[in-house]
């Protein structure tokens, strides 16, 4: 074949419906991005500062566990410590997403990994759920992540402008945006007793645990979730088991 | 902090997050879940985005917990997981479970409530 070669079928299709399937995260992480470039101006972070941990860091929740504890004054070390407990969910996010990227090679790999946050992993655990993989869903995927990236840096850009005109905007209750965002991810996903009991533990052990340091509630509860959707789902299998035995 | 301090932290914060999100990749090729971890990671999505959110409802100021009619949280956040559970939509669930929450704000702190 000569010439220019066609993209193959579907890219284009798989790039814009990532970006479709990604915007409503989009609109409600602008909040976030805003109010984290605001908070941490007032704080006293450098421009440079502000933007280096929108675009190298890309985590809005460690960005502003940094932030917080900077103002405390804490130590290094402290702030590297809440990061790693913070993100370790990225971790089941890797696993959770690895079935679909092991053909893909390193480069692709690396990029999916590193700009991979919770609203991307929503989108995509979605995805290959509902239609699975497909030869070009990594575009897809990709596509949701540089939305993230460009949304997140830009809204912190625009944070950082307003930051000093608006001090308090951190108490206009923006952040409700994510709220409403993860219930509408959540609620679908609810498809059987297992899943509501894994999400019900999974609220009250962050919720009773919320006051321990490095927001380790969110961890235990997310694990305590985990371990109660799977026993309950083990219990019943061996119920069928057991019926059908009889 | 310094200046120098700070970009350590960036730098530092930077390489943590690779350390997390990457190596499951890197190794992808080496890498089995046996089926019970697959099973435990079906599981991932619903508990950790409920244990990000349901704290932020309950404990409106990160210190009390709140269940009363009168939190805007909670209440929008209950006619939010309602509207989704209905239509499975995430749009209007965004929407109306916004404009829910900032109705309810303004007529708890202009006294109307």
């Amino acid at each position: 074949m000569t010439g220019l070669r066609p993209l193959p079928t579907g890219l284009g299709r798989e790039i814009a419906r990532g970006l479709v399937a990604t915007l409503p995260m989009m609109i409600s992480a602008f909040p976030f991005g805003l109010i984290f470039g605001a908070l941490a101006t007032a704080n006293g972070l450098s421009p440079l500062a502000v933007m280096g941990m929108s675009l190298f860091v890309f985590s809005g929740s460690a960005q502003f566990v940094a932030v917080i504890l900077l103002g405390t004054g804490s130590a290094l070390g402290v702030i590297w410590l809440a990061t790693l407990i913070l993100n370790l969910r990225h971790l089941l996010y890797a696993a959770t997403l690895v079935d679909h990227v092991r053909h893909l090679n390193q480069v692709w790999r690396f990029g999916l990994a590193a700009w991979l946050t919770d609203e991307t992993f929503a989108v995509m655990e979605r995805r290959y759920r509902l239609e699975g993989g497909g030869e070009n869903a990594h575009w897809y995927y990709l596509a949701s992540c540089l939305g993230m990236y460009v949304n997140w840096a830009f809204w912190t850009y625009v944070g950082v402008i307003v930051g000093t005109r608006f001090e308090d905007i951190g108490n206009w209750g923006l952040e409700f945006a994510m709220v409403v965002t993860f219930i509408g991810i959540v609620m679908p996903a609810l498809r059987a007793s297992p899943y509501w009991l894994a999400a019900i533990t999974a609220g009250s052990v962050a919720t009773l645990g919320y006051q321990l340091p490095y927001k380790l509630g969110l961890l235990l509860g997310a694990l305590a979730g985990i371990a109660a959707g799977l026993a309950l789902q083990e219990w019943q299998r061996r119920r069928r088991i057991g019926e059908l035995a009889s | 902090m310094s200046a120098v301090e700070i970009g350590l932290m960036i730098v530092g914060m930077a390489l943590i997050n690779l350390a997390i999100r990457w190596p499951v990749y890197l190794f992808a090729d080496h890498v089995r879940f046996p089926p019970l971890i697959e099973r435990a990671l079906a599981f991932v999505p619903v508990t950790v985005l409920t244990a990000i959110i349901v704290p932020m409802i309950l404990l409106p100021d990160g210190e009390t917990v709140s269940i009363d009619w009168r939190n805007p949280y909670l209440v929008a956040g209950i006619v939010a997981a309602a509207i989704s559970w209905r239509w499975h939509r995430l749009m209007p669930t965004i929407l109306i479970g916004m404009a829910v929450f900032f109705a309810m704000r303004w007529l708890v702190e202009s006294g109307r409530l």
